[in-house]
């Protein structure tokens, strides 16, 4: 059974709807993502398993108890918030004793577990300290300790590497994927940093206007993103316009719009004609000067460039096709001694291999 | 260094000449005052004189007879009877339970327009300090009314008594009516900062202790409060010490058994004609304000010290 089963949940705020009838099952130990723009209603539907919210319908079933108006303090679950929200008045080991406090735990345990809980986040030394006298790095290492203090079913984190620099968030997402293993505890995590969502993640939940759009494994959400939303919102994604030519089973032929025919994997219940869209990543573009165009099982197409992203570890082309359509393609810069291939209006040609997008039908 | 400084300098002058002019100097004549004797008809006995015959100023005092113009007699007097130990206290006693009903009520009424919305949170603010812009003297007067015999407060009250079995009551003219005016008059100075430090609260700290497991009563008493304190100080501050020498409100309100240190000095410097001992009624009654808001503080920072074990 799952740790925690939502089922048909809805949350309007006036005529609003932030989450509406989502349905989703998490189990013991997983690393949860809710991914989504803002204003999606990932963070309400967050506040809705902390307890600071009520759903207007559905149910919140933890350990197959419905949870849904149980109040906060009340349950087995803990959040790490986006501002850490420390007690500013409590010294470092006091603000990781307040919920063993709460649960009135002995003294003489509250005194141990505060000292493991700082050894495990590296902090035995800042336990007389207060939260305005560490670094942000540090102060968010004290809201995972504290919010782990009581060993909750459940870990709620809103946002918490939002507020620290991306040197400190590379290091930050490791230590938080360490810890998770470390202690086991299932963590629902929200971000609408998708980098971090697929390197966190066991399975992401991709959410756009409360309804969640794609969940799964992140190899799967950006290799094989089942709609336009989650080929956008998911990395770099050259979105073009097509309609179908002709089904088959191994391979079907649709016709980009201005550009031509090109083979890709088939998509389920297309038929010829259906219009839709390809999807198609920058990284599985090849560009060169020159490349041979009668390759088995490669699209192909000339164009020029019209602008380039130099990235540092890659540059980013921009093809401008020769009926105007631009694609974005990305080479690494990998190359010794040459830090870029090609420049502003240098004549190129482009291809992928008919595997390498997928038809996202409309 | 100087050129640096210039600007702090230039705008910290006014204010620093001021209070020097208007406090340092007015206090130290004080302590000078409460060292002499009082003159025959009120004011101090002179230290001079003028010769009629040459119009000069001759200084009397010498070498020899200062102790006719200098003396600590007006300190002892102030230990010779326990009269004065004990209206000093009872002035405290005042102040305090002032400023403690003043902390009761303020309190939630500064929490709730803290946490009201932003449109109508200006009025309430507005509303609090309403009461300054008529004069301090009408509004004493006024309850002078409120819990005078024929009042209609003071008629129901004693309605409302009589329902219970106990004989009708008088307000005026005693250490009740005193209180009440003095929580009336001092209110505002309490709610107004609490109010500006409620305001300022971070609220997902709230969350955060809740989600923790704490309890309402928990969440304020281990969050709000202390966080609060500041504001608890400076309101506590802003309402004890005007209450501590205040004299206008018992003089009109007190009677004989509500008078507070406050009427006492006001006694010497009016119509005892003893100015030098009101000099030394004043000065007892600032160091000793001061010498405890010095131990409030320091109970304050030992406290916090010790963490909230």
């Amino acid at each position: 059974m799952a740790l925690l089963e939502i089922r048909n949940i809805v949350k309007r705020f006036g005529d609003f709807t932030a989450v509406d009838n989502v349905s989703l099952s998490i189990g013991a130990g997983e690393f949860f993502t809710l991914l989504g723009p803002s204003g999606c209603g990932k963070t309400t539907l967050l506040r809705m398993l902390a307890g600071f919210e009520m759903p207007d319908g559905g149910e919140i079933l933890l350990d197959g108890k419905n949870v849904a108006n149980v109040p906060p303090e009340k349950r087995p679950v803990h959040t790490v918030f986006q501002s850490y929200a420390l007690f500013p008045h409590m010294s470092v080991a006091d603000n990781i004793a307040f919920p063993l406090k709460m649960a009135k735990k002995d003294p003489a345990q509250i005194k141990t577990q505060v000292a493991e809980l700082l050894e495990d986040v590296r902090l035995s030394q800042f336990g007389n300290r207060l939260p305005h006298e560490l670094s942000g790095g540090q102060r968010q290492r004290v809201a995972i300790a504290r919010a782990l203090a009581n060993r909750p079913r459940l870990l709620l984190l809103d946002e918490p590497l939002s507020a620290l620099d991306a040197k400190l968030r590379e290091q930050m997402q490791i230590e938080l994927i360490n810890l998770q293993k470390e202690v086991g505890i299932t963590f629902v995590y929200v971000t609408h940093d998708q980098g971090e969502a697929l390197a966190l993640s066991h399975r992401i939940a991709v959410m756009n206007k409360g309804k969640v759009e794609q969940l799964d494994i992140p190899e799967k959400i950006y290799g094989f993103p089942k709609n336009r939303f989650v080929a956008d919102f998911i990395g770099q994604c050259n979105l073009l316009e097509a309609k179908v030519v002709e089904t088959g089973s191994e391979r079907m032929k649709i016709e980009i719009d201005g550009v031509g025919i090109a083979e890709t994997l088939p998509a389920a219940g297309v038929q010829a004609g259906t219009r839709g869209t390809l999807a198609l990543r920058p990284e599985k573009i090849k560009i060169s000067a020159s490349l041979p165009a009668d390759v088995a099982d490669e699209v192909h197409f000339r164009g020029k460039v019209h602008d380039c992203l130099y990235l540092g570890d890659v540059t980013i082309y921009i093809v401008e096709l020769e009926n105007g359509l631009l694609v974005e393609a990305m080479l690494p810069n990998s190359a010794s001694g040459q830090a870029k291939f090609f420049d502003d209006n240098d004549a190129v040609e482009i291809a992928w291999r008919f595997d390498a997008g997928h038809f996202l039908a409309e | 260094m100087f050129k640096k400084n210039l600007g702090k300098w230039l705008i910290s002058w006014p204010p620093t000449v001021y209070l020097l002019i208007f406090f340092a100097v007015p206090a130290l004549i004080m302590v000078g005052a409460s060292l002499r004797f009082p003159g025959d008809y009120g004011g101090l006995l002179p230290l001079s004189h003028v010769d009629e015959a040459t119009g000069r100023t001759i200084i009397d005092v010498t070498r020899d007879n200062w102790r006719d113009f200098f003396t600590l007699e007006n300190y002892t007097r102030l230990g010779s009877d326990a009269v004065y130990l004990q209206l000093f206290v009872k002035s405290f006693g005042y102040a305090a339970l002032t400023t403690l009903i003043c902390l009761v009520m303020a309190y939630p009424l500064a929490w709730l327009i803290a946490r009201s919305d932003q449109k109508i949170r200006d009025l309430l603010v507005l509303l609090v300090i309403l009461p300054f812009w008529s004069n301090f003297l009408v509004r004493v007067y006024a309850w002078m009314i409120i819990l005078g015999p024929n009042s209609a407060f003071t008629k129901a009250i004693n309605l409302l008594l009589g329902l219970v079995g106990i004989a009708p009551q008088t307000f005026m003219f005693s250490p009740f009516a005193v209180i009440v005016c003095l929580v009336y008059v001092h209110l505002p100075f309490m709610v107004l900062p609490l109010y500006a430090n409620l305001e300022k609260h971070d609220l997902s700290l709230l969350d955060a202790a809740q989600d923790l497991g704490a309890n309402a009563w928990q969440r304020f008493w281990r969050v709000t409060w202390p966080l609060s304190l500041p504001g608890v100080y400076a309101g506590a501050a802003l309402v004890f010490i005007p209450a501590l020498g205040i004299f206008a409100v018992p003089d009109l309100l007190g009677g004989t058994d509500g008078i507070m240190i406050g009427n006492l000095i006001k006694q010497q410097f009016l119509e005892s004609r003893d100015w030098p001992f009101g000099s030394v009624l004043s000065i007892v009654l600032t160091v000793s304000a001061i010498g405890l808001a010095g131990l409030a503080a320091l109970i304050g920072r030992a406290s916090t010290r010790g963490g909230d074990e």
